[in-house]
């Protein structure tokens, strides 16, 4: 029942890992063909596959895991979906139900354990109610404000025949509201005909909303001539390559983009959450703008900053209705004031936030990523990354033309998330070009899905920023803590050519930039799995960086002086 | 006007009531919280509390439309308008959540608590316990030679000024059943 169940959800590939409590679900996956099981390693990496799966398609990645400790092993995935809103739908197995209290042998209250770390979950008791919990589980983690569901499954519920029912979205009670409402829609579009110094300030629910979404926003911003910047999560959502495009903004966000926020006068944010990476100090963020903010979500609203004109909806109806509005009241906007705005911005752009010292030693990771773009930039590209500097430097140095080609774990910054979602990725896109860009240390947390990688024959390239240190804590002790650098090297790293080669992978080290290029192209030109162990500069800071506690326009740009720039109170919000 | 005495569509009006003034001060409001009857949402409606840090004063929560499967949760809470709103919002999100009232802000509202005090003693403080329940008119629903149960309901601070008078004569033990509240008049 319940893989007919999934068929009927469109299902085609589910990530998973069997145990006792689940084998009546195996059995029946064994006897057909239409959905594809993709065996993991470790329970994390099958929901990480079906974030990255579910983050380059759109649709909601599956999951099946055994009770107990294979529910446990997904709890971090099921916490990292619900910050990062990503769609997944994860079916658990469970003692029968007239064993459950008892301590039973993997038994975990599985639905108390992930309640406060998925959107909603099921436990399933009565057969008759199984087909129609999993349609209604579809429903809930695709629809709104989206988000990992999990429906626990008793092993007697698995094996008993119960009364199958079709999906019926429309008899379910969660309703959320699409249409923004339109007399704040209007007061806003009447906000950008007189706004000098205008900004989209965008995030993930640009992406959550659907491809029309940012089919919608580039219109949008093209026909008005605003700046644009996004959060990390949104990045692709406007192409990288646009005039209007300042770049990401945030904590490690470039200087126009901050700046920007900080300075505007009218800022439009559109499905983005003024996450703490984003504000800095909240009660110096953007102190002279008009605020505007698109979610579906109500409690998004006014829960860090108070925004002067909400708009609870979808953002594709609502830029639709946005531009509906814009136009039939004749296009206007203040051109005179937005040209010596956008002057002012091009000034900004000279500081040249990016550049660091080249060196011909060693490889600087900068580098590393200028020519993984350059050698990648017109392939059919998609991109996941692990958690730390490389993280950051991926997302200044590489550029998005398109929504849903960067999967990153934002949110819960979730060291390990970056390799299972390049296989959930390929799986999903099997011709396409699959890089996840690493630190050796994430990478290490989730290496065992090298084993799926090379049973399934995925051509996905790990590419490890090896700095041999966790460089992003490193780079905090020597910022906030005396340089004493407690506890951040990675010691007894493996041989990634040899470790590579174990599961029956390919291996490449380069330490020299002079041979960078070449073996980008060997790793590009290899079909299979490869590991890529980029050996390079191991003491490199990642800026430009909005120190803890402090507002946008105190960012520091450079290895000059960064001693003492954080506060004991800026020192707690790390 | 829906069976559970509510009116339909207030929610968008007034839990959601997004233009909050954003004031350090903090406020008591009273939520009706109607919800689907399954197993756990009381334990999610909890869940939010703690894991967000908001205060419960008081809560109590009963099925009150059995063939429609829905339980009203009565909480108490206080904050200031932001974290009130905040709360609301984060009530709406729960999936079996069906509609959050502010009752404080919707209008006025009529609020009961039931509460039973035992009240150990003899002689003339027996004899005042007797008369000053009479007053507040609570009953008597279990009696000893040196003992009374007494049952009395209302608003929480008529409660609260019984328990008081209680005390120095000889209040033992308290069981209250939290706040129930409704909208006046329709
Ligand atoms: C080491 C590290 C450093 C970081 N530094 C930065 C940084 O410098 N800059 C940065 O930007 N981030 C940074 N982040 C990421 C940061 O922590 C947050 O994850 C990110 O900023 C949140 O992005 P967002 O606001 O777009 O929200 P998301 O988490 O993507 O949330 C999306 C919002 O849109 C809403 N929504 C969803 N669907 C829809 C829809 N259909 N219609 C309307 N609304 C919808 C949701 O309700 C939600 O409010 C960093 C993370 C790590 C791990
Ligand atoms: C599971 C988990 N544990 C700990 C952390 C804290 N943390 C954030 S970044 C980081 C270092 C990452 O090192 P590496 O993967 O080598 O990347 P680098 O910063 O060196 O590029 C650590 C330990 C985390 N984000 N996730």
């Amino acid at each position: 029942m319940v893989i007919q169940a999934l068929k009927d959800q469109g299902v085609d590939t589910v990530f998973g890992y069997p145990g006792g409590a689940v084998l009546p679900i195996y059995d029946e996956l064994f006897q057909q063909n239409e959905i594809r099981h993709i065996l993991v390693r470790h329970e994390q990496g099958a929901v990480h596959a079906a974030e990255g799966y579910a983050r380059s398609t759109g649709k909601p990645g599956v999951v099946i895991v055994t009770s107990g400790p294979g529910a446990t092993n997904a709890v971090t995935g099921l916490t990292d979906a619900l910050l990062d809103s990503i769609p997944i739908v994860v079916f658990t197995g469970q003692v029968p139900t007239f064993l459950i209290g008892s301590d039973a042998f993997q038994e975990a209250d599985t639905v108390g354990i992930t309640r406060p770390c998925t959107k909603h979950n099921w436990l399933v008791k009565d057969p008759d109610r199984l087909s129609g919990t999993i349609h209604e589980a579809f429903h809930v983690a695709t629809t709104g404000r989206p988000g990992p569901v999990l429906v626990d499954i008793p092993k007697d519920v698995q094996f008993a025949s119960g009364a199958y029912q079709k999906p019926a979205p429309e008899k379910s009670y969660y309703k959320p509201q699409v249409k923004g409402d339109r007399e704040a829609i209007t007061e806003l579009v009447a906000a950008m005909e007189t706004a000098k110094k205008p900004v989209f300030y965008t995030g993930g629910g640009v992406i959550n909303s659907g491809p029309a979404a940012s089919m919608l926003l580039r219109e949008l911003v093209d026909a008005t001539g605003f700046p644009i910047t996004s959060t990390l999560m949104g990045l692709g959502a406007y192409p990288a390559s646009g005039k209007n495009w300042l770049g990401m903004l945030g904590m490690h966000g470039l200087y126009e983009a901050n700046m920007a926020m900080h300075d505007c006068d009218l800022m439009i944010n559109i499905g983005a959450r003024f996450d703490d990476r984003i504000t800095g100090r909240v009660d110096a963020f953007s102190p002279r703008s008009l605020k505007a903010h698109i979610d579906i979500d109500p409690s998004s609203i006014n829960k860090v900053i108070h925004v002067d004109i909400p708009i609870v909806g979808d953002v594709a109806h609502v830029l639709e209705d946005i531009l509906t509005i814009w136009k039939s009241r004749g296009r206007k906007t203040n051109a005179e004031g937005v040209a010596r705005w956008q002057a002012k911005i091009a000034e900004w752009r000279k500081v040249d936030c990016l550049r660091y010292k080249p060196s011909t030693g060693t490889i600087k990771p900068q580098y590393a990523l200028e020519r993984l773009e350059a050698l990648t930039r017109d392939r059919d590209r998609y991109i996941t990354t692990e958690v730390g500097q490389h993280q950051m430097w991926a997302a200044q140095f590489l550029n998005f033309e398109d929504p849903n080609r960067w999967m990153t774990s934002g949110g819960l910054g979730t060291m390990g998330y970056g390799f299972p979602a390049s296989i959930g990725v390929q799986i999903a896109h099997p011709e396409a070009l699959v890089i996840n860009v690493a630190g050796e240390a994430s990478w290490l947390m989730n290496m065992q899905e090298l084993g799926t990688a090379a049973q399934f024959r995925l051509p996905v390239k790990q590419f490890i920023l090896n700095n041999e240190r966790l460089g992003m804590v490193r780079q905090w002790q020597e910022l906030l803590h005396g340089e004493r650098y407690s506890h951040s090297w990675s010691e007894s790293l493996p041989d990634f050519v040899k470790l590579a080669d174990a599961f029956g992978a390919k291996g490449i080290l380069c330490s020299d930039p002079k041979d960078l290029d070449d073996a980008i192209m060997e790793m590009l030109n290899h079909d299979g799995p490869v590991v890529f162990d980029c050996l390079v500069e191991k003491h490199e800071n990642c800026f430009p960086m909005i120190p803890s506690g402090k507002a946008h326009n105190e960012m520091l740009l450079g290895e000059a002086d960064t001693q003492g720039v954080i506060d004991s109170t800026g020192a707690a919000l790390v | 006007m829906s069976p559970l005495h509510i009116k339909k569509g207030a929610t968008s009006h007034s839990a959601y009531n997004l233009r909050s003034t954003f004031s350090d001060v903090e406020e008591r409001h009273t939520l009706a919280v109607l919800v689907e009857n399954e197993p756990g949402v009381l334990a999610r409606v909890i869940g939010l509390f703690s894991g967000r840090g908001y205060n419960i004063e008081s809560l109590t929560v009963a099925e009150v439309d059995h063939t429609g499967h829905r339980s009203r949760i009565t909480i108490v809470t206080t904050g200031t308008p932001q974290v009130i709103e905040q709360i609301k919002a984060q009530l709406g999100r729960i999936v079996t959540v069906h509609e959050v009232h502010d009752l404080t802000v919707e209008g006025r509202t009529v609020e009961r608590e039931l509460a039973m005090m035992k009240v150990n003693g003899q002689g003339d403080k027996r004899v005042e316990a007797l008369r000053i329940a009479e007053i507040f008119r609570a009953n008597v629903v279990d009696s000893t030679l040196s003992s009374f149960v007494f049952e009395i309901t209302g608003a929480p601070d008529k409660i609260d000024a019984f328990a008081d008078l209680m005390r120095p004569l000889g209040l033992a033990e308290m069981a209250r059943t939290g706040v129930a509240a409704l909208l006046r008049g329709d």
